[in-house]
């Protein structure tokens, strides 16, 4: 099984060379954590920042310069800052080459539900929404199921959703999965030490399993 | 074309009960913190208040929310503030949640003179429930008006006493659109100073959209998440 930094170790290996990246809170930040420095990858906060740096040193810390977590960061060199109606025309237009986010539950059909439980939280979408309707390849980072030990990959989603057929694919503590345009979760790699059995078992919706699943190599 | 007031109670002073202000700033950064407290002193109430975020409990608009001054937030994330979510899930608080990029191009709508956009945020989820939908290429896009504020309300690093100004880091935000956006637009500023003092070439809102402007003081700036790494 994946712990969150694995997944979020497996997740860096899907990000190439000159991509714009966006990250979401959570375990996606952690992403940038894995990113190879060989590569040539320009990380986009949509509070209005590319080229976002690490964490600031100690006594460093700039409250004009956050990332969309709201927490304190760096710029590197080459950096630009925008505000935040022209960070979302870059994001609407596409130039943002990869998302990566998390999520409450994903459908079969790429449906994607991570803002809001009716009664009981109401944070709000953020950016999310945005970057999801627009956004050409989106990975969801997440767990398998949720607290109540429920599949968060379902038939259809039963929370309000944030968007409509818009997940390509999933990283979750058990396996890697894509979605498929015509519907379905396709089992592509499993974490180490976790059978196909286990992820059938945590998975409510439709599972397509092809021949031998090969273990997560991180 | 001097537009400097005295401080920031001069310049909300015409700003009444059940008006609509845009206020700059992500989370509590780049926020009109001068304003807000002169609002928070004035006592203004029944205000609509558009803004990405409602501050936290003690800063920022929680400091409106506390006081009841607030009947309806506009806003695209609202998590870090209790006294928000429990005056929303009691019903005394109306809220509109909408995608934050939806937020920030309605507000560039109004400043460029469009009565709306087009955008997919949102198409396929409630937030599209009695909204437009229009098909351009094939894909669905949502039709979104442009905001109408009485007031906008934003927070620069540099301006000059023709209004021209000039933003820091990521404090810029949602300062520059809000900037434009207001029937009236007062800027807080850290520097203030005389025309040609500031490159023209570096000016990110140009003055005709700055009606009052004045030199903030004390900025607490605080940050709400501090995050560092250790020297190695």
């Amino acid at each position: 099984m994946l712990d969150k930094q694995g997944i979020a170790k497996r997740i860096a290996k899907e990000i190439k060379d000159g991509y714009y990246v966006n990250l979401g809170i959570g375990i996606p930040t952690l992403v940038a954590n894995y990113i190879p420095e060989t590569m040539d990858v320009v990380l986009q906060s949509e509070n209005g920042l590319l080229g976002m740096g690490p964490f600031p040193f100690e006594g460093e810390e700039d409250p004009d310069l956050i990332n969309a977590g709201k927490q304190t960061i760096t710029m590197l060199p080459g950096s630009a800052t925008f505000d935040s109606a022209m960070s979302f025309g870059m994001i609407r237009a596409r130039k943002v080459n990869l998302t990566i986010l998390g999520a409450m539950e994903v459908s079969e059909n790429g449906d994607i539900a991570n803002w809001k439980i009716p009664g009981k939280m109401v944070k709000g979408m953020g950016g999310a929404m945005d970057l999801v309707a627009s956004a050409e390849n989106i990975i969801v980072a997440m767990q398998h199921v949720n607290k109540a030990g429920e599949s968060k990959l379902l038939s259809n989603c039963t929370l309000p959703l944030t968007g409509v057929h818009c997940v390509k694919k999933i990283v979750t503590e058990l396996g890697v999965f894509d979605v498929l345009p015509e519907g379905g979760f396709k089992l592509l790699e499993r974490a180490p030490g976790v059978t196909v059995d286990e992820i059938i078992k945590a998975t409510a919706g439709k599972l397509i399993v092809e021949g031998e699943v090969p273990e997560i190599l991180i | 074309m001097n537009k400097v007031v005295s401080g920031a109670d001069e310049a909300i002073r015409d700003i009444e009960d059940g008006m609509t202000l845009m206020l700059g700033g992500f989370g509590l950064c780049g926020l009109p913190e001068n304003c807000i407290a002169a609002l928070v002193k004035k006592g203004v109430k029944q205000l609509t208040c558009i803004s990405n975020n409602a501050g936290v409990d003690d800063f920022g608009i929680g400091l409106m929310l506390k006081q009841r001054q607030v009947k309806k937030m506009i806003s695209s994330y609202v998590g870090e503030n209790a006294e928000f979510e429990r005056q929303l899930l009691s019903g005394e608080l109306e809220v509109d949640l909408i995608p934050q990029g939806t937020l920030a191009t309605r507000c560039m709508a109004a400043g460029y003179g469009m009565p709306a956009i087009f955008t997919p945020a949102g198409v396929g989820t409630e937030v599209a429930i009695g909204k437009e939908v229009r098909s351009f290429n094939g894909k669905d896009y949502l039709m979104e008006m442009a905001f109408d504020a009485d007031f906008a309300i934003v927070k620069a690093w540099k301006g000059d006493t023709m209004g021209n100004l000039i933003y820091k880091s990521t404090a810029r935000n949602f300062n520059p659109v809000m900037a434009m956006a207001g029937k009236i637009t007062i800027a807080e500023v850290e520097e203030l100073v005389e025309p040609g003092e500031l490159d023209p070439d570096h000016i990110h809102t140009p003055g005709i959209y700055v009606h009052r402007i004045f030199k903030g003081v004390n900025y607490e700036k605080r940050v709400e998440q501090r995050t560092v790494r250790k020297k190695e």
